[in-house]
């Protein structure tokens, strides 16, 4: 028993690692229209920003989890002026193969420069440790990353459902002709969202660096997961990728604690059920 | 009429004996680098071992006694398809004599049987299983660096005699995994220490803590990785961060090279034993040519024992084909005729193949520095045995291959 209260919390552990970067990816979606496949490459890109940051200029953890999201961010913000935004209004598979190239391009010349198998970070001297909870060793650095995810996850919730900006937001991609017709600059806005929610995945590469190994390849990884979360939570629902990115954490540990073989397609396996019962996702709502 | 018909016959015979002639004295060799160029395990094999056979070319001196030596490398992605693709075209129309590295158990294992089908070479640098040299040994491959038996022997037996006698596995859910994972628990058994549970993981797997939960909790006094790359550094690293050798249990890294030991960082990896065949530190021949080899390098590192397989295995290879005084193109003939010559080079030192095709060296166990110990940027272990040559390997008397006279 203790065992599996073990588990369970393990689980709530990657599934924040998951909460984040779906949530992401469904402000990206949801806003933009596109299905931002370079995530893992950018997600990447944080946790290799925070290594240069900390090799290269001695800036250490902290300050990396605000400059890392804001130096990627505005990489993804160029990509999105760029590149990105002559795809508005195509068909969702267009988005999908340009940011598919770019993933492929980002990750070669990371791994041209870096090998494969990647570099130490080691965990910030504040955080290393842990608790003896009775029932399991919880490393302090994890329970960590737990909190601070729910913190940035429901705030991003928060701006996006109930503030004036992301009111703007939401009808500047209902109808951005009418938006703009109330002197709101719509691509500027379209910009800064593909902006945050870079600067999200980058949040989370900089929140895993010290856990896993940062490698060119660790979000190639994680982002096929990722968006198989994102499906089941429902497409663009913002409460639904945090919901479903936590969860699927959880019943991803239980499987590796009863059937360990499994807890690599167990994800999967939930996705094919859900999109068989509710093809547009748990909270999604209907196309 | 007749004198242009028996021109015509002249003609032929000459060019006959002419091209039998030139067969005789074949001065030109192609080496295929078969590798993982992009993926998991591109650093420890990859660029440097094509590197580590360009060295191998010069260092010959063949070169001046008039060969003509060509390299040519691809990637074949770890996957064993696209690998005998490859290693077919290769040998079909690029004419490719001797194929180096090949990493990947899979992989080796399908490229073993089309180099034997094709009579080509194979100087396996790469490839963990054991079976390359037992079970579906060939006339035309030798396994030059380490093997699953290998390592099973040499690092479960040192820990079990060190007090290490129960054993919990975590093992990479697919061939190679259970391999390794089969042959140390039988070392384990054999040397009077107890498994006490296994957990299977699947490949590539990036978050090891539910698994490490499970192994912590079994008490076992040492946990067996029998996984390898970027899977095995980040099993180490998430043992590092839930206290578990702090806890009092020992972590065995069953295959593990030094670019692993790089990536990790000796404040995460030290304490770590493994065995390996090849340090660069061990004597003035391994670090000469490792300093040479990692000048040549994009990230300035040094050889893994797979890359310095490659340099040893072709500095062989060449000796032989040079005192055959020329490359006869029949893999069978070359490869007896290397297992019949012994093996001596800076890297390895000396040694002997053995008729299943088994390169025999000493095996050296090593403990990862601590970072107070260390001198710098690639200076990380401690040797702490040394296993002989002739007791590292699976002994002749126990093996299936059917080369070997019983």
């Amino acid at each position: 028993m203790q065992a599996l209260y073990a588990q369970l919390l393990v689980g709530l552990i990657n599934g924040s690692f998951y909460a984040l970067l779906s949530l992401g990816l469904a402000v990206i979606f949801g806003m933009l229209n596109i299905i931002n496949f370079a995530h893992g490459a950018l997600y990447m890109m944080g946790a290799f920003c925070a290594y240069f940051l900390l090799n290269i200029a001695g800036i250490g953890y902290w300050p990396a989890l605000i400059i890392a999201p804001i130096a990627v961010g505005i990489f993804g913000m160029i990509l999105e002026r760029t590149m990105l935004q002559w795809l508005a209004g195509l068909d969702h598979l267009y988005g999908l193969l340009l940011t598919f190239g770019l993933a492929l391009i980002i990750q070669g010349i990371f791994q041209n420069y870096f090998g494969s198998s990647g570099l130490p970070y080691a965990i910030p001297s504040e955080l290393q440790g842990g608790m003896n909870l009775g029932f399991m060793f919880l490393p302090i650095y994890r329970g960590w990353v737990v909190v601070f995810s729910l913190v940035v996850c429901l705030a991003t919730w928060f701006l996006i459902e109930k503030t004036r900006l992301g009111a703007n937001l939401r009808a500047a991609t209902e109808n951005p002709t009418l938006v703009r017709a109330f002197g709101i600059n719509v691509p500027r806005m379209i910009t800064l969202t593909y902006g945050l929610g870079v600067g999200l995945a980058a949040l989370a590469g900089v929140l895993s660096a010290p856990i896993n190994q940062v490698r060119p390849l660790m979000g190639a990884d994680l982002i096929i997961v990722v968006f198989a979360v994102v499906v089941i939570g429902g497409m663009g629902s913002i409460m639904g990728s945090i919901i479903t990115g936590f969860a699927l954490g959880v019943i991803e540990g239980l499987t590796k604690y009863f059937y360990p073989e499994a807890s690599n397609t167990v994800v999967f396996v939930l996705m094919v059920l859900v999109l068989l019962l509710k093809p547009a996702g748990l909270t999604g709502r209907a196309a | 009429m007749k004198h242009r018909i028996s021109a015509l016959f002249l003609g032929t015979a000459l060019a006959l004996a002419a091209g039998g002639g030139a067969m005789a004295q074949d001065k030109t060799v192609k080496i295929g680098v078969l590798t993982d160029n992009s993926g998991l395990y591109s650093d420890l094999g990859g660029a440097g071992s094509t590197v580590a056979a360009q060295m191998a070319v010069e260092d010959s001196g063949l070169a001046a006694k008039g060969w003509k030596i060509d390299i040519v490398s691809a990637d074949h992605q770890n996957k064993p398809d696209i690998g005998t693709t490859i290693a077919r075209q290769w040998i079909d129309v690029e004419k490719v004599d001797i194929f180096v590295d090949v990493l990947n158990s899979g992989v080796a294992l399908a490229v073993n049987n089309l180099v034997k089908e094709k009579n080509a070479v194979m100087i396996n640098t790469g490839a963990a299983t054991s079976d390359l040299t037992n079970a579906q040994c060939s006339p035309n491959t030798i396994h030059w660096v380490y093997d699953t038996y290998m390592l099973a022997n040499s690092t479960g037996q040192a820990l079990v005699k060190a007090g290490g006698d129960t054993w919990y596995f975590l093992t990479a859910d697919y061939a190679f995994g259970h391999a390794l994972e089969r042959d140390t628990a039988a070392v384990v058994v054999k040397s009077g220490g107890k498994v006490i549970g296994t957990v299977r993981h699947p490949l590539n797997s990036s978050d090891f803590s539910s698994f490490l939960l499970q192994a912590q909790a079994s008490k076992a006094k040492i946990i067996g990785m029998a996984n390898a790359g970027g899977d095995t550094t980040n099993t180490i690293k998430q043992a590092s961060e839930f206290g578990i050798v702090a806890g009092g249990q020992k972590l065995a890294g069953l295959l593990l090279f030094i670019n692993d030991v790089h990536s990790l960082g000796l404040r995460v990896a030290q304490g770590l034993n493994f065995t390996e065949t090849f340090y660069w530190d061990l004597n003035d021949g391994t670090r000469a040519f490792s300093k040479r080899f990692s000048e040549r390098m994009k990230n300035k590192a040094m050889p893994s024992m797979v890359q310095a397989g490659v340099y040893s295995g072709l500095i062989h290879y060449f000796k032989t084909i040079d005192a055959m005084g020329g490359n006869p193109h029949d893999g069978v003939k070359v490869v007896a005729k290397m297992k019949e010559t012994p093996t001596d080079d800076p890297l390895f030192g000396k040694g002997t193949i053995r008729p299943d095709g088994r390169k025999l060296h000493p095996a050296y166990l090593f403990e990862v520095k601590k970072p107070s110990e260390s001198k710098g940027p690639w200076d990380y272990y401690k040797l702490v045995g040394t296993t002989p040559a002739d007791q590292a390997f699976r002994p002749l008397s126990e093996s299936v291959c059917p080369l070997v006279k019983k």
